[in-house]
């Protein structure tokens, strides 16, 4: 009995926990309106099904919402993720689309390699404005948001280059181990930014400067390197998205890959539980934000609503998972019901047990 | 005091945040037309007792009435429209606008909804020149001096129709002058029938102008007296509740020879090291277990000095020799290099990161020089702060309490261990015990001894002349951002003959305070 009690407010306290109740509700919804719709199966050695497929879907978001994870922790904002994208993929599509044979998996990894690079430039251009010149972030990033389009405009001569290459068409599309390779990437990308900083101290570095600023570099950081470090691992992580978004479609749009992909990005961030202000960061809780807003997309198609009013319920399903979340929200919550059932006796009690300890 | 009816009562109040009970059952009464000081060490909940009464926190048992009618303020703006208006210990003002609009920020006069600007610059003239300062009001605040920005809260305080006046630590950071002009200012608003709860660690101050005194102590009351009831000395064991004799117990352990230390090994040299605009070139030489002493004024130059020890500006002329060899500090990660340590006087904005944890805070530092590829292993981060939390007794000795949740004297030691497990050979402090409690003070005190005992070089700052003496080797003296004397700290040595040498300048100082 008790147990239950001691960890129930653990559970319902966690901050992913309403984001995760979230997503419950919207997969159950789901599954009221069309049955199948949990339904998982295996054709070919390859897993199908719509749950599946919300996951493939997310992982461009994925990729994109943890390196916006990290530059939001150093107090930072990454407005062109959207661009990089489209440039990556433009890059890559357009060497793959000159060559002579587009299957050659060698001239896919050279497409891949110059893709890659081009991105990392364009981190390292982002993290020099902000952390070497000094110009706010969001000024900063909004320059290669609207600079970046142009770019992949030029890059693909303001035309949709489709390819023909299987290898690459397998980045969005293809499977590893029963699972769509997409997944499989997201998932190797998500574990190796965590190993990346809570393995060694880069996460804490990162969490200090997005803290305090000018504490950390009086205790010695190298709060500039850090910072521009972080725009290069989301440029990085841009660019992978990029193949993946034109992998799914082998083709290129300059205009419209990863339109407003920032914004979703930002979103799951905060849905995750990272501040906007930085500092302490959840890679998990961005993983689930990403997860819900791609359920939230998904479910509005596939239960036939209104184009016109998708958004508007989007925005909704988010307002309603920021509002719970939110201590200032939840505190007046609290307080309504603490005055109609009593007084919340047993919270006081805990906290002195805990000083005695 | 005439009035048997208090203005204010809060009776049992009781907080609690997660981990720390801050307040237990506390009461307060105020009376009008009446200085009351509010005593306790840090982290006794003075600062919490002062939220709560103004609506910052709600309370969680308790209750506070203002003239008998009980009030629960939801915010400070309630509380100052109910009369009880509060000047915090840190300014909480807005640098980037200006004097005027800071005194009349959310009430500013207006017609038609249009803010009448000429109107609100008479205004706060009118106000500063009631405390007899005499500013540009439509300059911006931030350009001001810090002492000048608490006038000026203090200004807006007073400008509210005020009946509960609240000073939290409003002298802390004020010169002798600036502090006898707010005492001025507080016996006129008395007179005037205002309550003002007085919140400070200066007890000389509050012998001067309170008239009774409340002491908490560990979130208790311990009592309310009568200040001509309550000699010094017991005011003193009320707040720290045992016998204080550690000060003086620090007088005898402190046999501060210059000439052994002078004879060893020079750890830091500074020769002709300045920065224009900011501190005039100096030499100073630190030796190995010399401690020292650095005295001025507010804005003398002190930690614009010492910061170029550590490079936290970097220096434009002079040199810096370690071990007598030249070398180039660019930035606090050279310094660190050269195991020098740096202690900012601002510990909230210059020194901790509030949302990480003491562990983190203190293990900060030392990860920084190792760089981020080769964390400190868990089980050595844990060990290293549980020693360091038990040497300084950190309290709450939780290693994974977010720092903000600290008082201002235990988070002081988290950043002093965090430069302690980085082993320095120069530990620059500034201003290391501003603003925290006896008890605390002490420890730092006896510490630094401790330290400079075993071979450490420290740079002692503060504007404490008693503990710049009792600690020190020799005190350099620094006037106008200049370093105008080194006095050795001998038998001859006493504050007086100090202040004379800080006030050489005073004469021509006093035209240009304002500038």
């Amino acid at each position: 009995m008790s147990s239950w009690r001691t960890r129930l407010p653990a559970v319902t306290g966690h901050r992913l926990f309403w984001p995760v109740v979230v997503l419950i509700l919207l997969l159950a919804a789901n599954a009221i309106y069309r049955p199948s719709f949990l339904a998982v199966e295996m054709k070919n050695g390859h897993l199908y099904g719509s749950l599946v497929d919300i996951v493939r879907l997310s992982a461009p978001l994925i990729l994109v919402a943890l390196g916006m994870t990290l530059v939001i922790a150093t107090g930072g904002i990454d407005l062109s993720v959207g661009s990089v994208v489209a440039v990556s993929g433009a890059v890559a599509c357009l060497h793959i689309s000159q060559q002579p044979d587009q299957n050659s998996l060698g001239s896919v990894l050279v497409a891949l390699a110059m893709a890659f690079g081009v991105s990392l430039l364009l981190g390292l251009w982002n993290g020099t404005l902000v952390a070497v010149i000094g110009i706010q972030p969001i000024i900063a990033t909004l320059i290669l948001m609207v600079a970046g389009r142009g770019l992949a405009q030029l890059i693909t001569s303001g035309q949709i280059i489709t390819i023909n290459s299987d290898p690459y068409r397998m980045i969005g599309v293809g499977h590893v181990l029963t699972l769509p390779f997409a997944i499989v990437l997201a998932l190797a990308v998500t574990l190796l930014v965590a190993v990346l900083t809570r393995r060694t101290a880069l996460g804490m570095i990162v969490e200090a400067v997005g803290g305090n600023a000018e504490a950390s570099r009086l205790a010695g950081i190298r709060a500039r390197r850090i910072k521009l470090l972080a725009y290069v691992v989301s440029a990085a992580c841009a660019a992978v998205a990029g193949f993946m978004m034109t992998a799914n479609v082998s083709s290129a749009d300059g205009n419209a890959a990863g339109l407003w992909v920032e914004l979703d990005a930002i979103l799951a961030v905060v849905i995750g539980g990272t501040s906007l202000a930085g500092g302490r960061f959840y890679l998990g809780g961005t993983v689930v934000g990403a997860l819900l807003i791609q359920t939230l997309t998904t479910s509005v198609y596939a239960m036939n609503i209104d184009p016109q009013t998708a958004l508007l319920f989007k925005a909704m399903v988010v307002i309603a998972v920021c509002l719970v979340q939110a201590p200032a929200f939840r505190a007046k919550f609290r307080r309504r019901r603490a005055m109609t059932a009593g007084p919340a006796a047993p919270t006081g009690e805990q906290r002195k047990e805990q000083v005695a300890a | 005091m005439s009035d048997p009816n208090p203005v204010l009562t809060m009776t049992a109040i009781s907080k609690f945040f997660p981990g720390v009970r801050a307040l237990d059952g506390v009461d307060l009464r105020l009376f009008p037309g009446e200085v009351h000081a509010l005593m306790g060490e840090n982290g006794a909940g003075k600062s919490t007792l002062i939220k709560v009464l103004t609506g910052v926190y709600g309370h969680d048992a308790g209750s506070i009435t203002l003239d008998g009618e009980p009030v629960a303020f939801s915010g400070p703006m309630q509380a100052t429209e109910a009369g009880v208006s509060t000047v915090y210990q840190e300014v909480n003002l807005c640098p980037n606008l200006s004097v005027a609009e800071n005194i009349f920020i959310g009430r500013q006069p207006r017609r038609l909804g249009a803010v009448r600007w000429r109107d609100m610059r008479r205004r706060a003239s009118a106000v500063l020149a009631r405390l007899n300062l005499d500013l540009d009001v439509g300059e911006l605040l931030g350009s001001q001096s810090l002492a000048v920005q608490q006038m000026v809260a203090i200004a807006r305080a007073v400008d509210v129709q005020a009946r509960v006046l609240i000073l939290d630590e409003p002298t802390s950071s004020l010169d002798a002058d600036e502090v006898k002009q707010l005492m001025r200012i507080m016996r006129q608003l008395r007179d005037e029938g205002i309550a003002i709860v007085f919140v400070t660690h200066f007890l000389d101050q509050v012998y001067e102008i309170a008239d009774r005194i409340t002491v908490l102590r560990n979130g208790r009351l311990v009592g309310e007296y009568p200040t001509a009831e309550l000699p010094q000395l017991a005011l003193v064991e009320k707040m720290i509740g045992k016998e204080l004799d550690a000060l003086e117990r620090l007088d005898e352990a402190a046999g501060r020879d210059l000439a052994a230390v002078e004879a060893g090994t020079p750890v830091v040299e500074a020769t002709d090291l300045g920065k224009s605009g900011s501190v005039e070139p100096f030499s100073l030489t630190i030796h190995r277990g010399e401690v020292v002493g650095m005295a001025g004024l507010l804005g003398s130059g002190r930690t614009e000095a010492a910061r170029l020890f550590f490079g936290a500006d970097r220096a434009d002329r002079g040199q810096l020799a370690v071990d007598g060899r030249p070398v180039t500090i660019r930035g606090p990660v050279a310094a660190i290099e050269h195991d020098i340590a740096f202690c900012s006087e601002n510990r909230r904005t210059e020194g901790l990161v509030g949302e990480l944890s003491v562990r983190e805070n203190i293990i900060l530092a030392l990860q920084a020089a190792r760089g981020w590829l080769r964390p400190v292993p868990r089980r050595r981060q844990d060990e290293l702060v549980r020693r360091y939390i038990d040497a300084l007794s950190i309290r709450p000795n939780d290693p994974e309490m977010p720092v903000r949740n600290l008082s201002g004297g235990n988070q002081q030691k988290v950043v002093l261990a965090r430069w302690l497990i980085t082993e320095p050979r120069l530990l620059i402090l500034d201003e290391p015990t501003r603003g925290i409690d006896v008890g605390a003070k002490a420890e730092i005190q006896r510490l630094v001894v401790q330290l400079s005992d075993g071979g450490m070089a420290v740079l002692f700052i503060s504007a404490e002349l008693d503990e710049v003496l009792r600690l020190s080797h020799k005190v350099a003296v620094m006037r106008d951002r200049q370093l105008v004397t080194e006095l050795a700290n001998d038998d001859d040595l006493d504050a007086d003959r100090v202040m004379r040498v800080i006030a050489g300048g005073a004469e021509q100082k006093d035209g240009t305070r304002h500038e």
